[in-house]
């Protein structure tokens, strides 16, 4: 079976995010990326999906040329081959103008079945694996949390507001992946090593113009700094004192 | 936890390759996941986390860059060197072991063992199926490991060897140990085997430095072993010496790891601190502690990075290593002491990195050389007059 997992480069959560001096984008001096949680997750899938079925897993990514850091990095957790798309500013398209270009590589590719991450951990939209899915014509399962495949069908349950549902669907299909599906495997170095002169090829990216474009960046108002009152069974009676005269939650 | 932060004053980070950061973050994050949960109950109980032995090497850390055949990962040795910053980071004992496991175990194999003891050891250490030590120093001989006493006779088809080693890491789990002993008058280098008559590794405990770590006398009375378990090509002082190189190497990084860990705990906690109605990082006596620190470290990771480079093209000099290792230890044990201060009473907790650290660093100071030894090293380098005795 063609597999295929759609991954996106993010700052890394130890980044300290700052807006850039056009207001509209991060400041991208000194930030180290890596891919999104849920991505690790989707490619989990993939891997242990080929493990099953087997097949081969394509990571596709859409970003800059260092993206293949990324895409080297799963590659050395079992995936078959990657792939680029390359934009350097990718973190400023929009899903819908993602979802075509990854749509147009999944075609070519003739995979049978995608893996997302359900978001994002940039940018929230949490939209790229449903349009994805739509421009595509295919079965769209979002926020799985446990699958089973088939060559030609699946079921999944998904975790929604209201509990967790079954569903099933026919192949082809776009699945987005929440936490709780798996537990992703760590890369280790043996693994490294043999996929470090793998090429990963890079192509640009279908260009496609943004139809949600971002005016601004503001960041959230900084948090109060906190304090330490005291340490032990000592410190009780300034905690609580804190907590009801100068939280007021008491 | 608040996520780890290391300085990167100098975007060094874009002197490294892909599959060098690769290698780097993939420890990071095992360390920060796998271990840090673990590191205070053990280093307070005084253990190792042995649990965490098959994770290890199924990550690949031990010998990280022997050659695939002998389940190494066939690394280079900047990536090796990141390898133990990381592991440094989460704490000088877990480096420790696996720095003895990869440079003083697998290296004096590797290097100076026959094919068939490299067969037989090397795949089982680096999976972590056999832990093993290195037996050197003793109780009258550390700084100058040629004066000792341990001796080997040859009896047939055996070796019989009679001596103490003292302080020797991961002795009592140890399922080999690498002893260096006379034959003949000359050192070489054995392998003994646990459960061999007449050989115990008694821990020595009520150590308040590298807790988190195993460290062991080695008894050696009429142990008889096969002469098959002589290094045929360990000849003399420099054999074991050329493990203490690599060793070294590995430690020059590693202290860098702990004294990065330190900045990342005593920066985050400055500014956060209000010490007289406002942080602690904006008065200027911490800002002096911190632009020190700070280059001091920069200045670490330069010399670190250019020396595993010198080493991938074979370039690197036992005298660069000491220098290498004693800066590095010497700039760690600092940090680590004004970090500690500025943490206040915080800094004497468990709770907290930085305590840990200092107190693990005063061992990693002292073991493969302590500074005065790698001054007189560096001195002899300079002058050509050696001034050791
Ligand atoms: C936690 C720990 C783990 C260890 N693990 C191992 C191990 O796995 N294997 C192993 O073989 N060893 C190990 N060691 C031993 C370590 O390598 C020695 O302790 C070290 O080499 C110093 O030797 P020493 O303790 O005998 O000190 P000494 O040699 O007695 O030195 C005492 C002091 O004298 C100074 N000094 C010595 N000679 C001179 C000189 N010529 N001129 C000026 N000053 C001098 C030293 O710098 C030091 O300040 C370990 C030690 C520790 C603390």
């Amino acid at each position: 079976m063609k597999i295929a997992a759609c991954i996106k480069r993010v700052p890394t959560t130890e980044a300290q995010i700052k807006v850039g001096a056009d207001g509209k984008s991060l400041d991208t001096t000194g930030l180290q990326y890596m891919a999104s949680f849920y991505d690790e997750i989707a490619v989990e899938e993939a891997i242990k999906t080929k493990e099953k079925l087997t097949g081969d897993v394509t990571v596709i990514t859409i970003g800059p040329s260092d993206a293949s850091k990324e895409v080297r990095e799963f590659m050395a957790r079992g995936a078959d081959t990657g792939l680029v798309l390359k934009d350097d500013a990718w973190h400023a398209r929009d899903a819908r103008s993602t979802a075509k270009a990854l749509a147009t590589k999944v075609k070519a590719l003739g995979a049978q079945v995608v893996f997302c991450g359900k978001v994002a951990t940039d940018r929230d939209n949490a939209a790229v694996g449903p349009m994805l899915a739509t421009y595509l014509g295919w079965a769209c399962v979002t926020d799985v949390v446990s699958l089973a495949l088939e060559n030609d069908k699946g079921t999944a349950k998904r975790e929604t507001e209201h509990g967790v549902e079954t569903v099933s669907f026919a192949l082809p299909a776009v699945i987005t992946v929440s936490k709780g599906l798996n537990e992703p495997r760590r890369p280790n170095l043996k693994g490294i090593m043999a996929v470090k002169a793998k090429p990963i090829p890079e192509e640009p990216c279908e260009a496609v113009a943004n139809q949600a474009v971002v005016n601004k960046v503001e960041q959230p108002a900084p948090r109060k700094a906190g304090r330490i009152v005291g340490e032990g069974a000592a410190a009780v009676n300034a905690l609580v004192t804190a907590l009801r005269s100068e939280a007021g939650v008491l | 936890m608040e996520p780890y932060r290391p300085l990167d004053f100098f975007q060094l980070d874009d002197q490294y390759s892909e599959d060098e950061r690769m290698v780097r973050d993939t420890v990071r994050s095992w360390v920060t996941e796998r271990y840090l949960p673990l590191c205070m109950e053990h280093f307070e109980n005084g253990t190792f986390p042995m649990e965490t032995v098959p994770e290890l090497a199924e990550m690949g850390v031990f010998g990280p860059t022997l050659p695939a055949e002998y389940g190494g990962a066939g690394l280079n040795n900047v990536a090796a060197g990141l390898i133990y910053q990381e592991l440094e980071r989460g704490d000088s004992g877990l480096r420790s072991f696996c720095s003895v496991q990869g440079a003083l175990v697998m290296y004096p194999i590797f290097s100076m063992g026959s094919e068939e003891q490299k067969r037989h050891w090397l795949p089982k250490l680096a999976s972590g199926k056999a832990i093993g030590c290195f037996g050197l120093t003793e109780p009258d001989f550390g700084s100058n490991p040629g004066g000792m006493l341990t001796v080997a006779k040859k009896d047939g088809k055996n070796f019989v060897l009679n001596g103490r080693k003292m302080w020797i890491t991961n002795g009592t789990v140890s399922d080999v140990a690498v002893v260096w002993a006379r034959l003949d008058g000359k050192i070489r280098g054995f392998l003994v085997e646990k459960g061999t008559p007449g050989f115990s590794a008694p821990e020595q405990k009520h150590k308040f430095s590298l807790r988190a770590s195993v460290t062991s006398e080695l008894v050696l009375e009429d142990v008889r072993i096969p002469e098959s378990n002589l290094l045929p090509k360990s000849e003399g002082l420099k054999a074991p010496l050329s493990c203490l190189t690599q060793a070294r190497y590995g430690i020059a990084w590693g202290a860098l790891g702990a004294a990065l860990s330190c900045f990342d705990e005593a920066l985050r906690y400055s500014k956060s601190r209000i010490v007289f109605d406002k942080p602690l990082a904006g008065f200027q006596i911490p800002q002096k502690k911190l632009a020190d620190m700070a280059t001091q470290i920069t200045l670490g990771q330069m010399m670190a990075l250019h020396m595993g480079r010198l080493k991938d093209q074979d370039k690197l000099t036992p005298q660069h290593v000491s220098m290498g290792k004693r800066n590095n230890c010497q700039l760690a044990l600092d940090v680590a002491r004004v970090c500690r201060d500025m943490l206040g009473a915080n800094g004497i907790s468990l709770e907290y990195q930085t305590g840990r650290h200092m107190v693990n660093l005063e061992s990693v100071n002292t073991y493969e050389g302590t500074y005065d030894i790698h001054t007189l090293a560096i001195g002899q380098e300079l002058t050509g007059i050696p001034a050791f005795r």
